[in-house]
């Protein structure tokens, strides 16, 4: 099947957007809301959307998450539409799970990867009806996805700026959605998306999220987004409901154990140094392959490196001693011989304890994983305290939240 | 009569940077001059009166900043100051930005195709790559292959090892960058023109080559292996023009103790018993020296200043076919105001930077077809910059300083000499071409100096007007750079050495030829080289 790839604009849509270059960032469909709400004005750049670190407080934004409802900006998120009678066979040649078993109405985590099984990204694979999907994530791919297609009766178009998103996360975040009217949305089980009327159209909800916590994402028509947040904040006042920043969410992440492309792994598409790709199996995303499916890329590359054993690195989690955060740190094995790195760490303010996420070279975290230590450098008044800490390998995620997947949740 | 330790012909920045190590490491070095003033391709000249010209190179990335350092350049005034931006103009009124933003840059490309956008990212991490496996070739001087002396094998083992150490599919990047041209290079990442034309015009600068022809990818990476401060592939401008590149250098050298002595042509190289024993200025005057280095192209050099009789017959061979083949002019024009291109926003950042009006790699391989037959490009490819829009002290206020690199233009117009007449028409070309893009342009111009490669020959001693002093295609790179055998800046004349840009690592202004050739050079004095640092290492 011949289908054209080429994704040329026209003169007239080009011109119209020459005045790019007059606003560097961009700004989200949400953007006024957080910049009223913006007391620390601290914003940073992410995929080249102006996006809060911080709103007003931090710590409190983290409990905002953890205790209330917490909403996160997730529309910079790169989003693909990927759509056609083959879009199921292309997603499934695409990406390491089995999306045959992804049902419509289904959010999968996934990740996928090059032919030499090296990991381009992880994200989720919204299947919003039996031919169309929505493939969310960090990086860009349009090349990659556009050429997979060849040969599969499907497009592939790319519709970050179209699409606004808002995670709604906490314990109080499915009141507040049944107060903003979302009928039946208690009924939703984790990774389900429904549809709900919202003014003249409608809003997609997913029970999915970053944090580890209750919590859904939301969807909808760039242009009904503030409405939706008038709505949303309306409903939920007299539950808490709080807009936070990065910072707060990524204590959340850290404390579900969940990886952030390009910070606890590098892309392949973006490793400037060949080696510092990673393989599923070395992110802690070997349990996503899926070796009963069709051919998907990288799956011939994926099996070598596992028949031959030649995986160099192992994504573990770390729990340290002491309450210093350990990010980047160096990982030793008997305080001498370096084992890894820590990609991320942090104090946990829910699990009480000092967490990391750390990337090892096997066999240390496979074979070796006991006697392993953390060089900690942390520096108080011009001048670093180099601290040896011990560091044990433990479960992520390091916060299980029985909430989280309850069904019903509860009224909290 | 004086004998100097050393004597350095042509005051062009390799040989200055020769010069300087020289002279730091001990030697009494003398530099001999033809023009009345210094620089050679680099170099910042008034004139008409208040506008400075960069009037040969215009734009400073390749410059190894090890070099600046050790010959302590920011103190005798170096500053280099980055593009803020860069277009292409199109045909349809229309034109391709370059930001310095990463995410704007995107933006810019994804108006004209948002898949084009996206591949940015996997092409420039295979740029990078590539780049960051020939840098430390640069600075090192490249191996015998049919030597076995250990420093020899020692270099061999190095490449050899760092050619190992890549990955299969690096491997084969590698090659097929070597070899390919820049438009086939381009067609497996991009799908619009205008973005391949932008990029595939530093695959052809200074190149007697058509996009189109295999051998233009490497000379894009030749172009991308500068940095300013650490940014790797950014070029910008020294502040004051190209001269004060050769200035900084000139001083440094002066203020070391060297003597440069300008208006002082070197008729010949003296040589006695196979030894270089010093210079013969066309004046007549002799100056005696333990060792002469030229810094003209090993064409000038062999074939002008040494007698025939003195050099074996291979290697006069192996000269007279180095490819040294003139593909260029310049038309350097001072302006009494910023001229106007309605096309771009007002104030756009595409004005602080290069831009052009080529917007198809056809268009670029019908200008190489006209230099094929012996002609200039009727519709030449333009890299055209306005120095004065980031730098003011090369203009009086309000005005400023518009230089245009263009290409293709032949050392010979239907195999006869360049004639005034057909130098005018070349200019036409040019600015009738600027003018379809900035009304008024014509009436802005105050003064406009035109180079042929008949001028560039006959000023800056550049054969043909090559500006590289010789092709960058791989079979004049690397130990075959300028002739096999003759690779580690050294001659067949005892104490005769060479150390301009038709030696590895090539042109540009970039001084590591001039920094390898003096390491040789102290290597045979065995002479302790304590002021010249290691390349920076990459990480
Ligand atoms: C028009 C043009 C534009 C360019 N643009 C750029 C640019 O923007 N950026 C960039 O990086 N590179 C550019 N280049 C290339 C770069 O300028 C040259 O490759 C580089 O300057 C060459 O330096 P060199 O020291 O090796 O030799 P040269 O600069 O050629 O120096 C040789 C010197 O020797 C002198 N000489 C020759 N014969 C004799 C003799 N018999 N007696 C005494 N002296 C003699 C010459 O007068 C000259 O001063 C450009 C070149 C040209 C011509």
């Amino acid at each position: 099947m011949e289908r054209d790839i080429a994704m040329t604009t026209q003169p007239a849509t080009r011109r119209a957007a020459q005045s790019h270059i007059e606003a560097v960032r961009l700004e989200s469909p949400f953007h006024p809301r957080f910049a009223a709400l913006s007391q620390q004005n601290d914003w940073y750049s992410w995929a080249g959307y102006k996006a809060p670190h911080s709103l007003w407080d931090e710590e409190m934004e983290y409990f905002a998450i953890r205790s209330q409802t917490a909403v996160f900006d997730i529309s910079p998120m790169v989003k693909y539409r990927i759509e056609g009678p083959g879009a199921e066979a292309f997603c499934n040649r695409l990406t390491l799970r089995n999306v045959a078993k992804l049902k419509p109405g289904k959010v999968q985590y996934t990740a996928w990867c090059d032919d030499e099984g090296h990991v381009l990204d992880d994200g989720t694979l919204f299947r919003l009806s039996a031919s169309r999907f929505r493939l969310c994530c960090q990086e860009r791919h349009l090349p990659w996805l556009l050429d997979s297609a060849i040969g599969f009766d499907v497009t592939v178009r790319e519709e970050t700026e179209e699409v606004a998103g808002l995670a709604v996360q906490g314990p109080t975040s499915c009141a507040v959605l049944k107060d903003a009217g979302l009928a039946g949305v208690e009924t939703m089980k984790p990774f389900d998306i429904r549809v709900f009327p919202f003014g003249a159209g409608e809003v997609t909800v997913s029970r999915t999220g970053f944090t580890g916590d209750l919590g859904y994402e939301l969807f909808i028509d760039a242009a009904s987004a503030l409405p939706l947040w008038d709505h949303l904040f309306a409903a939920g006042k007299l539950r808490g409901i709080r807009a936070i920043g990065y910072t707060a969410l990524n204590r959340a992440r850290i404390e579900t154990g969940f990886i952030v492309a390009n910070a606890d792994f590098v892309t392949a598409e973006h490793a400037v140094r060949a080696d510092r790709v990673r393989m599923p199996d070395e992110i802690g995303l070997d349990w996503m392959v899926d070796l009963d499916k069709p051919y998907f890329n990288g799956r011939r590359a994926i099996e070598r490196a596992r028949r031959e054993g030649t995986l160099k690195h192992v994504l573990v989690g770390l729990e340290i001693e002491g309450n210093v955060p350990a990010e980047h740190a160096i990982v030793y094995h008997r305080k001498t011989k370096e084992a890894g790195l820590v990609t991320a760490a942090i104090w946990s303010p829910t699990g009480k304890r000092n967490i990391a996420i750390a990337s090892l070279e096997r066999p240390y975290g496979t074979r070796i994983v006991d006697d392993l230590w953390v060089e900690i450098y942390a520096l108080r008044e011009l001048r670093y305290q180099k601290l040896m800490k011990r560091a044990k390998i433990v479960e992520r995620p390091f916060v299980k939240l029985a909430r989280r997947t309850l069904t019903p949740p509860g009224d909290f | 009569m004086k004998t100097w330790d050393a004597i350095v012909i042509g005051a062009g920045h390799n040989g200055l940077v020769n010069a300087c190590y020289l002279q730091r490491a001990g030697l009494d070095v003398l530099v001999v001059e033809k023009n009345d003033w210094i620089g050679g391709a680099a170099t910042s000249r008034e004139l008409t009166p208040g506008w400075l010209y960069s009037n040969c190179s215009y734009v400073c990335s390749l410059f190894r900043p090890e070099i600046m350092r050790d010959l302590e350049l920011p103190r005798f005034g170096l500053q280099v100051i980055p593009y803020e931006g860069g277009a292409v103009f199109t045909q349809d009124g229309d034109y391709l930005a370059s930001y310095r933003d990463h995410d704007a840059h995107r933006r810019e490309f994804a108006r004209w195709s948002p898949r084009d956008a996206e591949a940015y990212e996997r092409y420039a991490r295979d740029v990078t790559r590539q780049c960051r496996f020939i840098q430390p070739l640069l600075m090192r001087t490249a191996p015998d292959p049919a030597s076995l002396r250990p420093r020899d094998l020692g270099e061999l083992l190095y490449l050899g090892r760092k050619f190992g150490e890549l990955t299969p599919s690096e491997m084969a990047l590698t090659l097929r960058f070597w070899t390919m041209s820049i438009s086939d290079f381009l067609d497996e990442y991009f799908e619009t023109p205008v973005i391949k034309a932008n990029l595939a015009l530093s695959g052809i600068i200074g190149t007697a080559l058509g996009p189109m022809s295999p051998g233009t990818a490497y000379v894009l990476l030749h172009h991308y292996m500068g940095e300013v401060d650490g940014s790797v592939g950014a070029w910008g401008y020294a502040r004051g023009g190209m001269g004060a590149v050769t200035k900084a250098l000139a001083d440094s050298f002066v203020a070391s103790g060297g003597t440069i002595r300008t208006g002082a042509g070197v008729d010949h190289v003296a040589v006695k018993n196979g030894r270089a024993t010093g210079v013969v200025l066309a004046s007549g005057e002799e100056i005696s020296g333990k060792l002469v280095i030229s810094n003209a192209d090993v064409k000038r050099t062999f074939l002008k200043l040494v007698e025939e009789k003195e050099l074996p017959e291979p290697f006069l061979r192996r000269v007279r076919n180095f490819k040294i083949r003139g593909s260029s002019g310049k038309v350097n024009i001072a302006l009494d105001s910023m001229p106007e291109f309605p096309a771009l926003p007002k104030d756009s950042p595409c004005l602080k930077g290069d831009m052009h009006f080529t917007d198809t790699v056809e268009r670029m391989e019908r200008g190489y077809d006209d230099w094929k037959e012996g002609r200039f490009s009727r519709d030449p490819f333009l890299d055209m910059v306005l120095p004065t829009t980031l730098d003011p002290t090369m203009a009086p206020a309000g005005k400023h300083f518009m230089s245009c690199f263009v290409q293709y233009a032949p050392p010979k117009i239907d195999g006869r000499d360049w004639t005034d007449a057909d130098r005018d028409a070349f200019a036409e070309t040019v600015i009738s071409q600027i003018a379809d893009y900035s009304p008024g342009f014509r009436d802005r111009i105050v003064h406009m100096e035109v180079r042929t490669p008949r001028e560039i020959e006959a000023e800056v001693g550049l054969t043909e007007g090559n500006i590289f002093q010789g092709e960058l295609t791989f079979d004049q790179l690397l130990f075959n750079r300028p002739v096999p055998g003759y690779a580690q800046y050294r001659s067949p004349v005892g104490g005769l050495y060479m150390c301009g840009s038709s030696t590895h690592p090539g042109g540009g202004v970039m001084g590591a030829p001039g920094r390898n050739a003096a390491a040789e050079i102290l290597r045979d004095l065995k002479r302790p080289n304590r002021q010249m640092s290691d390349a920076h290492d990459v990480i």
